[in-house]
């Protein structure tokens, strides 16, 4: 158990310095690689909200999924296969990033904001954990979506066909499409650099079945801390890029800034950064794995995790629609998230109560 | 016999977990259809003092835990 997992390692050694990268590049701070915010982004590209400041079809969460596909069929283990209660799952992916958006990133980004010194991200490891925890409970009761099944090929491909249309569309018909011209969606590496990188970090991510779930969730359930060591990999490589780089003055990354106030992209009202992964963190585990892992199943040809992508975006969809979202910190002033926000947090805490106990094994539910 | 074909991880070791903790049999035969699962299922078996042994049969794959 102690052995360290080096394709694991290396996974989170290049998704930290991509990440440093593509922030260099132009993306926003902290926002190297934000699954949750970047899915977001597409929703708004795509029209599905209309928060005028993230809009932007993002070649990352393209190259990610394209990523892995290529890689998995390179290597065999393209398997299309669903059926594993797909229609809880896009609930579950609404969830998850609903709480996601509340803090402001994905469970990666968390990783990214604390390697750049930003400690609200460290109240929402704490509530990820939690979520995760309770979560690992559920799991450790006989918790399960069920079983998938072998579907036809042409299941398997939606998600990266589904990209390659969109990523085509964008690059020839830009106009169609909704684009940030300033906040968050602006900022943005361009577009074929960010898609390479993306690429590549997709393959990896699909060889080293990298999670920022499971490193906590094995951890907890089995002692194994095999994907444990990509989530550490991917903090110290960001923390020392931001410590070296960042104060060199390298692209547009910004340096590494200890504290609450002021960081980029992100709010300092406790409760809701804590309660928000909480959320994310639970979801993600009935799941069976982060937003950044969802994408890559999904271009392993899994059409749950597919159905989750886009339970995703449509959660995305319904958090800026409806104000659910966290207000970044701005002139001082503290951000968080509105009444509205609140109450669908804590309703969201009963969804994931309603969809864990259902799904424990018959005749069990009492002793849980 | 623990069935888990169908299952993405982690499931299939917790399937596996529960099957151990509840008879702590001498011998458990375990079915997967994932490489990935594969892996996970023999790390945890070593750790729990079983050899394990697999045998491709199809898209499946048959583990032989033994202590």
């Amino acid at each position: 158990m102690k052995k360290v997992n080096w394709t694991v390692v290396l996974s989170g050694v290049a998704v930290g310095i991509a990440a440093l990268l593509l922030s260099a590049l132009g993306n926003p701070a902290n926002m190297g690689f934000c699954i949750a915010c970047f899915e977001r982004d597409m929703a708004g590209g795509l029209g599905l909200h209309a928060a005028a400041k993230v809009q932007y079809i993002r070649p990352e969460i393209i190259g990610l999924v394209l990523g892995a596909f290529i890689m998995a069929l390179v290597k065999g283990e393209f398997r299309a296969k669903g059926g594993s209660s797909a229609a809880t799952r896009f609930i579950l992916g609404a969830m998850v990033m609903i709480g996601a958006l509340v803090f402001l990133g994905c469970p990666l980004r968390m990783v990214l904001r604390l390697g750049g010194g930003d400690l609200n991200a460290l109240v929402a490891l704490v509530g990820f954990a939690l979520g995760i925890f309770i979560g690992a409970q559920f799991i450790k009761r006989g918790f399960s979506l069920k079983r998938t099944y072998t579907m036809g090929a042409a299941e398997g491909a939606v998600l990266p066909a589904f990209m390659i249309v969109v990523g085509l569309a964008f690059v020839l018909f830009p106009a169609l499409f909704k684009t940030s011209e300033e906040g968050p969606g602006s900022m943005r590496a361009p577009f074929f650099i960010a898609l390479a990188i993306a690429l590549v970090v997709g393959a990896l991510a699909q060889r080293s079945r990298l999670c920022m779930v499971g490193g906590l969730r094995d951890a907890m359930l089995f002692q194994d801390f095999k994907l444990l060591y990509g989530f550490i990999a991917i903090l110290a490589v960001t923390i020392v890029g931001k410590l070296a780089l960042g104060h060199m003055g390298w692209g547009k990354l910004t340096p590494f800034n200890l504290g609450f106030a002021g960081q980029p992209v992100a709010h300092s009202s406790h409760l809701w950064n804590f309660l928000g992964m909480v959320l994310a963190g639970w979801g993600s585990v009935l799941l069976g794995g982060c937003p950044l892992r969802q994408l890559i199943l999904a271009g392993e040809g899994n059409g749950d995790s597919a159905i989750t992508v886009f339970g995703m975006i449509a959660g995305a969809a319904i958090s800026h629609n409806f104000g659910l979202a966290g207000n970044p910190d701005a002139n001082g002033v503290v951000g968080g998230i509105s009444l509205t926000g609140k109450i669908v947090v804590l309703a969201g805490f009963l969804v994931l109560l309603a969809i864990s106990l259902i799904n424990l094994p018959k005749g069990q539910n009492k002793q849980a | 016999m623990v069935d888990a074909r169908g299952y993405s991880c982690p499931i299939p070791v917790v399937m596996v977990q529960r099957a151990v903790k509840a008879e702590n049999p001498k011998a458990l035969t375990v079915l997967v259809d994932e490489q990935v699962c594969v892996e996970n299922v023999t790390r945890f078996a070593k750790a729990s003092g079983y050899a394990v042994s697999v045998t491709r049969d199809g898209e499946d794959y048959r583990m032989e835990l033994t202590k």
